[in-house]
């Protein structure tokens, strides 16, 4: 099937497999490695992109249901050279170990800056509450993405 | 945070290409021409293969090779020795022993037609009973697992013991009060995101090969699949790059890829294998999984005399656990803990069970995990049988700080210790003595509240490698380092990091030692084409073992810049002196101002300058460091949780811990690590459940039933420190990475029995799930191993 997705702001046209997954298209057919893999049912959340500005599983979602919509992935976060807050906020506050749930966890920290500049701790538990972190035991996300908070409102 | 000169908080460099999404795991590799593989998986526990049909797969348009046990028997490859000098199947021919034990490999265009190609495989099997309750493996009528082994009558692996028997059944038969327990600590598997895989390579030009792998010890897997495939080792190069978490699961060598390996030698193209969730939770290395009976004897008033213990070790269906040769049950005999005692004595069983082999890969220390929760449930059933309080129980038997270096009834050299000190300052943290006055107050209002207690102490950095070798290959690890003309640095290490942040910590330890910035190290690590030879990192033996190296390696590198200092300056070498300001280290002449810096000695080093007669050009050094002992973290962990009556859902309110990791070189990337295994204990206590029932179906082989604790789950983490140095380590720092992984899951079921005391509970095992703490809480505790009856 031929689809047509925009993915941080550049459009691509693919003939893809029907059953073909997001997650894949994403990074054996765009090359965009950024956005990872991690289980087989839903869970671990490192496959998190944005659709339509919308964190999803793009483990869960076909290549072709993102036909016509717009993808955000980790590689689109730094704009004109500067760092979004998230990222440099992770790298503030060590939020990151191993680096195979940052992406993720960045693309939902994103949005949930977008609808709630100003986060407390519980709200920013529950929003990474369905995205796994082996490494960091969570408390260094949690004040990372509240450094970014901080930094938006700071400007 | 601004770049220290040497060691402090600073932000780590591997950060820049993460945060981006330009890290590069193995399956971000792409090889112009790849194909990808698959495994075909037993579904059986044990059966018998009677017949394998690869002809439909075959057939399949864009199957390129199926490779089955028959192929690799063939190429004497279908089986491979293990860690622990067993043998394991890579592709089954006889018989299969586990579920989820590899059967074919297929090597396809595609990711998904490797997986479609799967289902055209037939194999035929004639089932046969399973062992999968340990405590039955040596039953006279328990099927043989290991009938490949000639001769073998029955399920056992080895019987092993430590300590001294008689002298502590001796304090046993006089003791004034003994209490026994058994305890689980069941399997779990550590579930790194990603999971394991592997891209093969062969040049059949050139005859070399190259293995993408993310493997925790690179060097370890040259050498092995020298000795396995009879290539020979200077034509092999493992790469291990970007590693998405490893906590032991990346340790051996998998079936897959072997089978990579050899479907690149067959196809004559790169082939890539990636396994997938329920794959690695099913067939990969495992830990624990540790039955255990535990006697302790003790006077009336509480101290602790001696330590008995008999383990039933279940190692799954091939000994696969990786761990110094002369150690079968790993550093599990170092159970006598943190007290001071007279006497201990242990006995391990290991058995052969149907289930997938492992046993060490959980950021265990080499089994210190399973020792650490024995002697912590004791303590606190003492403490129930003495109506003591489990935190004066525990400041009462701790070694004191004069007793170190101090040597354990079974044999270890704790190198430093201030204990007291340390529990004090989680106590204080806690406020225990509030928390205590709470508990009270709520218990009687019928709320369930619990503290829990747990000290521990590690031994982590193995070697020295006269007592400590993985295969033969001894426990030491080299170090190179190069300054360039203009003073810029390029340390190799043989250890790989998982998340560690070793790009950092290792760049502040030669930053520290040449006076640098840390910001002008390079670390070269993960190539064994580019890296010296070492045994990798595992058992919390990086900052031991690769950061001794690192400051050794330094060291040499500033002598001879002292001498090329000394020529520079027309001094005597024995003249200079070394010091470092905010601008950096440099030689002086004592007494008068005249110095060079490292900037102006690397740049002399390489110039036309004569050198003195013996002393070479250049500026750069190699050197191997076998560490004279073990390093010994050890740390207090206070866990406050809320049990609820109705459900038994436990809810971890408060979880204090304090290491003592001696002198830490980035805090900021040691405080990360804690809280990572403070994770770990929540999910091992209370949630991470891998059960079998009766005919070896694996219950937890999905993230849907192997729990792991989301931020939901983990409280804010309240950390502590106290610092006593190594006295061996150059530059006085212990391992941390496991340790909050071994100190944590007792600390948090000690506080829920501790919650549960007023149903006079003394035990359940974990993981304490809600069916788990509600079932102990009605006096029927469940047996957590296996499927719940
Ligand atoms: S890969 Fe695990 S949730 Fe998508
Ligand atoms: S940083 Fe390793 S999984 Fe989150």
């Amino acid at each position: 099937m031929r689809v047509s997705v925009t993915v941080n702001g550049q459009n691509y046209v693919r003939d893809v497999e029907p059953r073909l997954l997001l997650v894949h298209f994403l990074r054996d057919e765009l090359r965009l490695t950024g956005t990872h893999w991690g289980c087989d049912t839903s869970n671990c959340g490192v496959c998190v992109v944005q659709l339509d500005g919308v964190p999803v599983k793009s483990c869960t979602v076909l290549a072709v249901m993102a036909d016509g919509h717009e993808v955000t992935t980790v590689e689109g976060l730094e704009k004109d050279g500067a760092l979004d807050p998230v990222q440099e906020g992770f790298v503030q506050c060590h939020g990151l170990q191993c680096g195979f749930c940052t992406p993720g966890m960045l693309m939902t920290a994103r949005w949930l800056l977008d609808r709630n500049p100003d986060p407390d701790e519980g709200e920013i538990r529950e929003a990474i509450s369905g995205q796994l972190c082996r490494c960091t035991g969570y408390e260094n996300i949690v004040r990372s993405v509240r450094w970014a908070a901080e930094k938006e409102a700071s400007v | 945070m601004s770049t220290p000169m040497g060691f402090g908080r600073m932000h780590r460099k591997e950060d820049a290409r993460f945060i981006r999404g330009r890290g590069g795991y193995v399956d971000d590799v792409n090889l112009p021409g790849m194909l990808y593989g698959a495994i075909l998986r037993s579904p059986h526990a044990h059966a018998r293969i009677v017949s394998i049909d690869t002809s439909a797969a075959l057939a399949h348009p864009k199957v390129k090779a199926v490779i089955t046990g028959e192929t690799l028997a063939g190429l004497n490859l279908a089986w491979m020795p293990t860690l622990s000098a067993d043998t394991q199947a890579v592709l089954a021919t006889d018989k299969v022993r586990f579920q989820g034990q590899e059967v074919a490999f297929v090597v396809a265009e595609d990711r998904y037609s490797a997986r479609d190609a799967l289902e055209l495989i037939d194999v035929e099997y004639d089932a046969l009973d399973a062992v999968i309750d340990a405590r039955k493996s040596l039953d006279p009528d328990a099927p043989i697992i290991r009938d490949d082994h000639e001769g073998r009558a029955d399920n056992k692996i080895f019987d092993w013991e430590a300590g001294d028997k008689a002298t502590t059944d001796a304090v046993f038969a006089q003791a004034e009060v003994t209490v026994t327990q058994d305890m689980l600590y069941p399997r779990v598997h550590p579930a790194p995101l990603e999971t394991c895989g592997a891209v093969a390579d062969f040049d059949k030009v050139t005859g070399k090969l190259t293995v993408w792998c993310p493997t925790q010890a690179p060097h370890a897997h040259r050498t092995l699949y020298a000795l396995v495939a009879g290539l020979p080792e200077h034509k092999i190069r493992v790469i291990s790059p970007d590693i998405g978490g490893g906590f032991g699961n990346k340790v051996g060598i998998y079936p897959g890829y072997v089978c990579a390996i050899v479907g690149s030698i067959v196809t004559g193209k790169p082939v890539k294998w990636m396994e997938d969730r329920s794959e690695n939770l099913m067939s990969t290395s495992f830990a624990r999984d540790y039955h255990m009976r535990g006697e302790v004897a003790a006077t009336r008033d509480g101290k602790i005399q001696a330590i008995r213990v008999k383990v039933l070790a279940d190692h799954g269906a091939f000994n696969g656990t990786a761990q110094p040769t002369k150690f079968p049950a790993g550093f599990f005999h170092v159970f006598t803990g943190s007290y001071d005692l007279r006497a201990a004595h242990c006995e391990v069983t290991g058995v052969y069970t149907n289930k997938a082999p492992g046993g060490v890969a959980y950021a265990c220390s080499f089994r210190i995990t399973e020792a650490v929760y024995l002697v912590e449930r004791m303590i606190d059933v003492l403490a129930m049988e003495l109506g003591a309080d489990p935190a004066e129980l525990r400041m009462k038997n701790l070694l004191r700080s004069e007793q170190f270096p101090y040597t354990s009834p079974t044999g270890w050299e704790y190198d430093s210790g201030d204990y007291q000190k340390t529990l004090q300052l989680a106590m204080d943290m806690a406020g225990y003595d509030a928390l205590r006055r709470e508990q009270a107050e709520k218990r009687d209002r019928g709320e369930l509240m619990g503290i829990g207690i747990a000290f521990f102490t590690e031994a982590v950095g193995a070697g020295p490698r006269k007592h400590m070798d993985i295969l033969g290959l001894g426990m030491a690890d080299g170090a190179e380092l190069r300054v360039h003309p203009t003073g810029k640095a390029v340390l190799r290490v043989s250890c790989q990091s998982q998340g560690q942040g070793h790009e950092t910590t290792f760049a502040q330890i030669v930053a520290s030692e040449l006076g640098i910035s840390p910001d002008d190290v390079d670390v070269v690590h993960g190539d064994t084409d580019q890296t010296p030879f070492g045994l990798g990192t595992y058992g919390s033996r990086s900052t031991p073992v690769s950061g001794a190296a690192a400051a050794m390696v330094s060291r040499k590198v500033r002598e001879r810049a002292r001498q090329v200092a000394a020529a520079m300056l027309e001094a005597s070498p024995e003249d200079l002196e070394w010091a470092v300001n905010e601008s950096g280290g440099a030689w002086t002449v004592a007494g008068t101002g005249a110095g060079k810096t490292i900037q102006e000695i690397a740049l002399a080093a390489h110039s036309s300058l004569e050198l003195p007669e013996g002393i070479e050009g250049h500026l750069d050094a190699t050197c191997v460091y076998n560490p004279p002992n073990l390093t010994y973290p050890f740390g207090a962990y206070i866990c406050v949780v809320d049990v609820d009556p109705g459900t038994g859902q436990v809810k971890v309110r408060r979880f204090i811990a304090v290491d003592d990791c001696g002198v830490r070189i980035n805090p900021m990337i040691v405080e990360g690590q804690v809280h990572g295994g403070l994770a770990d204990g929540v999910g091992m206590a209370l949630m991470q459940l891998m059960a079998f029932d009766e005919d070896g179906n694996h219950l937890g082989a999905s993230f849907m039933d192997y729990l792991l604790p989301t931020a939901m789950e983990c409280p804010s983490w309240e950390l502590g420190e106290t610092v006593t140095p190594s006295p061996h380590h150059p530059i006085g720092a212990k391992g941390v990475g496991e340790s909050a992984t071994v100190g944590s899951p007792p600390a948090v079921v000690n506080a829920v029995l501790d919650a549960l005391r007023p149903f006079g509970v003394r035990h359940a095992d974990m993981p304490l799930t809600p069916a788990g703490v509600w079932r102990a809480m009605q006096g029927n505790p469940i047996r957590t191993d296996l499927a719940i009856s």
